[in-house]
């Protein structure tokens, strides 16, 4: 199920599709978030925002403005 | 003597850069500034094998050689520069065990710059706990490097990087991924375009805005022409060229290493879930600020008492000592003082940079970034203003350095605006000396400490004003940017003892000896213009006070402190005090609490030394600061000086005033214009004398 990235829940995982290359940073594309890569949502901080991820094993933070530009599929539960 | 070897130390963010280079070079390292920019330079000296010294430079972390910040400019711009002295023989990048597909882009992209480049994996000591095994000699061989495993924690691994470093010649420089193959084409004109440079430095130069001392104007123009390409376009390659490089590192880690997963997930979520919990996250943020104020408060006292009562004994001994003579008084009343204002506060700014480094090195501040980027964006700020805004409360400059990586224009000029409304250690002694003289030491609810309440309660007023200024600003300033946001997340690690520790002697000492060195000009002219006066009241003070007395106005055993305050108030700075009387007499002071204050604007720390030079002039007994300033009498209401309504209006005065030459001075270099500067002191001083004045009216 393809999906974008900013609703995923706490604990889900997912596989990155693509992204809206001007929405998003080159230093987020730099540390893992590719197409192809894993993410997961590993926290999300008090009033919903920023979502801590661990993409590809790099732990970052983004905001959920920026998430919503990267679609993703998501993994069925394990 | 054989030339020095100039090895480069790169690598990301929190891979233990720092505690690399603070093993090879231990204390043999100097911090300074790259010229013309804040950017902070460290580099030191390191013995190798065989004799050979090399001179290692720390450089500036940085994700990748796209710079994205002043700090990560200077990383490439000295990569790029054959020319500079500081050009590297070899560079050494340094990676993190547990991120090495990360780090490993890095260093690809340095080895495609045909530098010898050599790769230190760090934290080797965590690979048994996360059960993590490399293949490191499949890893050299893919990489066409040499490795060293190294751990700063244990000390393990650096006779080989040493080793490494010494015999660096025997490293190829065949870089390991070719990008030219994301644009075939556009390479294949470059080439044409430029037979005799290197592609890949030709790229960077193309795709950075930062300045390349080398290429001659000819080169420069027709490089023009190949920016035309546009800068969407540039980033599709950009993004390819990043593909390309992960492609690679993920064949190459696929052979060489194995990550055992469950192994890994551990401390770091189970700290997460408590320290990013939207209730406990914020009470432990809170418990440790409070602790680090009743820190730097009650915990320092001992040793600030100490100090204060040894710069008084230290006058004491040289007036009783050396021949008696101006020059005598001038180290006894001008200098000894003067300098005691500066040394006394040693204790709190250590235990300040103490906590600041503490929380940096352990990976809690990135927390407290995530936790707080929703409000603090409510006020115009980012989550990153945060950590400018907390190291705010050492000092305003490198806060101000610090509000880099803040991704979006506006949030970061909101941030440097409102950033020196946070309580500097330099406001530190003027508030400490009038709270231990106006506010009662007295415990409240049998444990807090009534006089560091009151000092928390002024760092509150500080971080208040910062956000609701900021808050001011963002529906003031029209500035259109966009808000990218990124910040890693790094694993929590225990503090090394050693980074803290040089972290904190370093901060302590610039401060000291940046503010002692403005601290003893400003005593020294001090000195001189309370100890000379333009007419003939100042020569004749001695005679007149005789006559006075005879005339039967006050005891015999008051003749000498006539003397000396008729002497001050003839002298120079009597005059200018005087002259300045009007303006701060509604706020509570006296002349001399003027003089003080005109003389912060160089920097507030110098409010404590002058006084206690102005006071030391004024009277012939070796005394503390703090007895001397109790003494004090307000000439037209009687009774103490420093009373309840003074000090707190002067406590308010220094919490909202721009009393920073040098915060000025940064803040031009950061936003390229005094526009900024200039509001900043005209606002902020404003703002303080109108706060000061009503608060003193209302009290008295």
């Amino acid at each position: 199920m393809t999906t974008s990235l900013n609703l995923l829940k706490r604990g889900e995982k997912a596989i990155i599709v693509s992204f809206e290359l001007d929405n998003v940073p080159l230093k987020l594309l730099e540390m893992g978030c590719l197409p192809g890569n894993e993410v997961e949502l590993v926290q999300i901080a008090p009033f919903k925002d920023p979502m801590y991820l661990n993409i590809n094993g790099s732990h970052l933070a983004i905001r959920r403005e920026t998430a919503s530009f990267i679609t993703v599929e998501k993994l069925s539960h394990e | 003597m054989s030339k020095q070897l100039n090895v480069a130390l790169i690598g990301n963010p929190n891979t233990g850069k720092t505690s690399v280079f603070n093993q090879l070079t231990g204390l043999k390292q100097q911090v300074g500034n790259y010229p013309g920019i804040t950017v902070e330079k460290k580099e030191g000296v390191c013995k190798l094998p065989r004799g050979v010294k090399a001179h290692i430079l720390d450089l500036p972390g940085t994700y990748s050689l796209n710079a994205s910040s002043l700090d990560e400019n200077v990383v490439i711009e000295l990569l790029l520069n054959k020319n500079d002295k500081d050009y590297p023989d070899v560079a050494v990048v340094v990676a993190d065990v547990e991120n090495l597909k990360r780090n490993l882009l890095l260093f690809t992209q340095i080895k495609d710059l045909n530098i010898p480049t050599i790769l230190a994996i760090n934290m080797a000591d965590r690979m048994d706990r996360k059960a993590i095994s490399l293949d490191i000699e499949k890893l050299e061989e893919r990489l066409n490097t040499k490795i060293a495993l190294v751990s700063s924690r244990k000390n393990t691994g650096f006779d080989k990087l040493k080793e490494l470093i010494a015999n660096y010649k025997n490293i190829t420089t065949e870089p390991c991924v070719n990008a030219s193959v994301i644009a075939p084409e556009y390479f294949e004109r470059l080439r044409n375009a430029f037979p005799k440079q290197d592609l890949y430095k030709l790229w960077l130069v193309i795709t950075q805005d930062v300045n390349f001392g080398k290429l001659d104007r000819n080169e420069m123009q027709s490089i023009s022409t190949f920016k035309t390409e546009s800068k969407s376009n540039l980033k599709r390659l950009q993004q390819k060229e990043t593909i390309v490089r992960y492609q690679f590192i993920n064949g190459v880690l696929k052979e060489t290493l194995s990550i055992d997963h469950l192994a890994a997930k551990d401390l770091r979520s189970r700290l997460d879930r408590i320290l990013t919990h939207k209730v406990w996250g914020y009470v432990i943020f809170f418990a440790i600020l409070l602790l680090i104020f009743q820190a730097i408060y009650d915990w320092s006292s001992y040793p600030m008492d100490l100090i204060d009562e040894s710069f008084a004994a230290m006058g004491e001994w040289v007036r009783n000592t050396m021949p008696p003579g101006a020059f005598t008084n001038l180290i006894a009343e001008g200098i000894i003082p003067g300098l005691g204002g500066i040394v006394i506060f040693i204790p709190q700014i250590a235990f300040l940079f103490l906590f600041i480094s503490l929380l940096e090195e352990s990976g809690y501040m990135s927390r407290v970034v995530f936790l707080m980027d929703r409000i603090m964006r409510r006020f115009g700020l980012s989550g990153k203003s945060v950590v400018p805004l907390v190291s705010g409360t050492a000092c305003a400059i490198p806060a101000i350095m610090a509000t880099r990586n803040i991704e979006n224009w506006k949030e970061r000029l909101i941030t440097i605006l409102v950033t020196p409304f946070t309580t500097c250690s330099a406001r530190l002694p003027v508030y400490l000396i009038i709270i231990s003289l106006v506010i009662p030491d007295e415990r409240v609810l049998y444990i807090f400490n009534l006089q560091s309440l009151v000092l928390m309660l002024l760092y509150l007023i500080g971080f208040g004003t910062a956000v609701l200024s900021a808050w001011i600003l963002d529906r003031i300033l029209k500035i259109k940017s966009r808000s990218f946001f990124v910040i890693e997340m790094p694993n929590y690690k225990l503090p090394l003892f050693k980074n803290v520790a040089y972290n904190v002697i370093e901060k302590t000492k610039s401060f000291v000896v940046g503010a002692g060195k403005i601290i003893l000009a400003i005593s020294i002219v001090l000195w001189v213009l309370a100890s000379n006066g333009p007419g003939d009241q100042f020569d004749n003070a001695e005679e007149n006070s005789i006559a006075r007395m005879e005339a039967g106005e006050f005891p015999e055993s008051e003749l000498d402190k006539h003397i000396a305050s008729q002497k001050l108030e003839y002298s120079y700075i009597g005059y200018m005090g005087k002259a300045i009387e009007p303006v701060v007499q509604p706020l509570g002071y006296d002349w001399k609490i003027g003089i003080a204050i005109v003389s912060s604007f160089a920097a507030r720390e110098v409010f404590v030394g002058t006084l206690a030079t102005i006071y030391s002039v004024g009277s012939e007994e070796e005394e503390t600061i703090k007895n001397r300033m109790a003494g004090e009498v307000n000439p037209i209401l009687g009774g103490p000086l420093f009373n309840l309504a003074s000090g707190i209006s002067l406590l308010l005065f220094y919490a909202f005033a721009m009393q920073c030459m040098s915060t000025l001075a940064i803040v031009k270099r950061e936003t390229n214009t005094w526009k900024w500067p200039i509001l900043q002191l005209v606002v902020m001083s404003g703002f303080a004398y109108v706060v000061a004045l009503v608060a003193y009216q209302l009290i008295i």
